[in-house]
């Protein structure tokens, strides 16, 4: 993983630089990320309310700069049009801009071509894809795929159904006590040569544990089945190079990322993609319609049936710039020396049980349980004093279950987190034990 | 919305805190589980009818002090009424006894208890109240 932080001001195409103005706005970008000054470009926070907002929830979904949400204006106000089909000027603007904004995303991944990404409408799309257009024309009954125990809904529900349907096995790596994979299993997982497909989250998005996926992609490879990176939450905090993961197929979604809704995106090798059949039917994804068969289009365009999110995809590639200028090593650095000082913070706080691994090994979430108080009555105390934090499963069910605890409360964090925000939640925690004190 | 003293409030606090009727019953009539798979808050309601009467009904599960607190005001308003009139309990009932108003999210911890119930007894497996 050797990505150069703060490098990609400059998109090189011109259609994108006249559309999107990459970067813009964004902090200036030596030493420790300023946070907030950060913050200061995200309207969200210069919001008047009762009780100022610390939102502690971007793991389910990041506020959005100044620079996105004018990127995505400037297409609907100065140059709407729908792509791949018109010859006049805005359509070509347009066209360039959703074409501009696929380049610029497959570079922020270090895919070796934007050919190989292709845009889904979020990662569950993007696993989803993979489940019915590789899985099923590739996997039988009595094949197998191995996917571990703190995966995140979309990484399990796309396989139960092909389970059942297909008859195919499904196995998975444990995870310890401590909230780690346990990878002393994975060799005996794939022992029998029936695994096709290995799949991992590389983030948790309950618990910040940070995944080997390169490892795990190395002894999926041995054993003769592909690899899936569900990077949900990790392509929008640190660098990631998909070269360098050596995974086959990896999940990502914009509006986890500082992008809109609506918009994500799957990488996959090239081989794979023009040998699988299309996903969804339906125009752009074709070369030529006869009345009883088409041929498809090429890549990437063969998985984009029908009019795609062409704003969020504008919207998408200018969170891209604007992440790139703030750098992905610092936006990471920053996450990280969040966690570890909230871990800090929170210790201070009788009865709390902090979920998950060391400070060292996670990514910026920490997830906890408030003595016997549910998550959601935390929840609840924390939002009358303005700090959002996701309280539940946080789809996934099967790791809490295996935690031992029904629900938890989480704080996660982004590049506009300030440590007032911590402050808050630690305040808010005291006062939960007050109100529901026994 | 409410602020926190109001969602909290002293009924919701003592019911929670000193619940009626927890427990389980060892040989219930009828027992009925449920979930609400968003929280994982969970119910379980366990009832001895006699002659069309409930005689007794114990909850029992984990939850939010919301779901908690209305399983615990269902079973002290149902026990020693009939099945007939515990059917005839509406959505707003609990709510009225619950005494707040509740956000989409927190409405379904509130409902949980009375859709446990109602699934147990009468079969009716619909969240109370539901827009068809």
């Amino acid at each position: 993983m050797t990505r150069v932080s703060g490098r990609a001001m400059a998109t090189g195409a011109a259609a994108g630089a006249a559309t999107s103005a990459p970067g813009e706005g964004a902090p200036a970008t030596r030493g420790a990320l300023d946070a907030h000054a950060v913050r200061k470009q995200f309207p969200i926070f210069r919001t008047a309310r009762a009780k100022p907002l610390s939102y502690l929830d971007s793991a389910a979904t990041s506020q959005k700069p100044d620079a996105v949400l004018a990127a995505m204006d400037r297409y609907y106000a100065t140059y709407n049009a729908n792509i791949h089909r018109g010859i006049y000027g805005i359509a070509e603007q347009a066209t360039a801009a959703y074409e501009d904004a696929r380049r610029r995303i497959a570079r922020f991944v270090n895919a070796p071509s934007p050919r190989e990404l292709i845009f889904t409408r979020n990662s569950t799309e993007a696993i989803n894809l993979v489940a019915y257009a590789w899985a099923r024309s590739q996997m039988k009954a009595g094949d197998a795929i191995v996917l571990t125990e703190m995966e995140h809904h979309s990484n399990l529900v796309p396989w139960h159904i092909l389970a059942h349907e297909r008859g195919v096995e499904l196995r998975f790596i444990p995870v310890t006590g401590t909230g780690e994979l346990d990878l002393a299993a994975l060799p005996g997982l794939l022992a029998d040569g029936r695994v096709k497909l290995v799949g991992a989250v590389h983030i948790s998005n309950v618990l910040g544990t940070i995944n080997p996926v390169a490892e795990i992609a190395r002894q999926a490879h041995v054993a003769g089945a592909l690899m899936l990176v569900d990077a949900s939450q990790s392509v929008p905090h640190c660098p990631v190079d998909v070269q360098a993961l050596g995974c086959d197929f990896m999940a990502f979604t914009s509006h986890k990322m500082l992008g809109p809704t609506g918009i994500g995106a799957l990488w996959g090798r090239r081989e794979l993609l023009e040998a699988m059949p299309p996903f969804l039917g339906g125009g752009e994804m074709i070369r030529e319609v006869k009345l009883r068969e088409s041929k498809w289009n090429e890549l990437p365009w063969k998985f984009e049936a029908g009019t795609m999110a062409i704003a969020e995809a504008v919207g998408f590639g200018a969170a891209v710039d604007y992440l790139e200028a703030l750098g992905m090593e610092r936006v990471f650095a920053h996450d990280r020396e969040l966690a570890a000082s909230t871990m800090d913070r929170l210790r201070e706080v009788p009865d709390l049980t902090i979920l998950g691994p060391a400070a060292e090994k996670r990514g910026g979430v920490v997830a906890f349980t408030l003595g016997a108080i549910h998550p959601h009555d935390v929840a609840t105390v924390l939002d009358d004093e303005g700090v959002a934090v996701r309280a539940g499963h946080h789809c996934a069910m099967p790791l809490h279950e295996k935690l031992g605890v029904p629900a938890s409360a989480r704080a996660s964090f982004h590049c506009y987190t300030v440590p007032e925000e911590i402050d808050a939640l630690v305040r808010g925690l005291h006062r939960a034990r007050q109100v529901f004190a026994r | 919305m409410n602020g926190l003293d109001d969602l909290y409030r002293e009924n919701i606090l003592e019911h929670y805190k000193h619940p009626r009727n927890r427990g389980t019953l060892e040989h219930p009539d009828i027992s009925y589980e449920d979930a609400n798979p968003l929280c994982g808050d969970r119910i379980r309601m366990d009832l001895q009818v006699k002659d069309g009467r409930i005689e007794q009904i114990r909850f029992s599960g984990v939850g939010c002090s919301i779901s908690q607190a209305a399983a615990s005001m269902l079973c002290e308003a149902v026990e020693g009424k009939t099945l007939e009139e515990a059917r005839q309990i509406s959505r707003d009932d609990v709510l009225e006894m619950l005494g707040i108003e509740l956000g989409p999210v927190r409405l379904k911890c509130g409902l949980l208890a009375l859709k446990t119930l109602k699934a147990g007894a009468y079969g009716m497996t619909q969240w109370p109240g539901e827009d068809e």
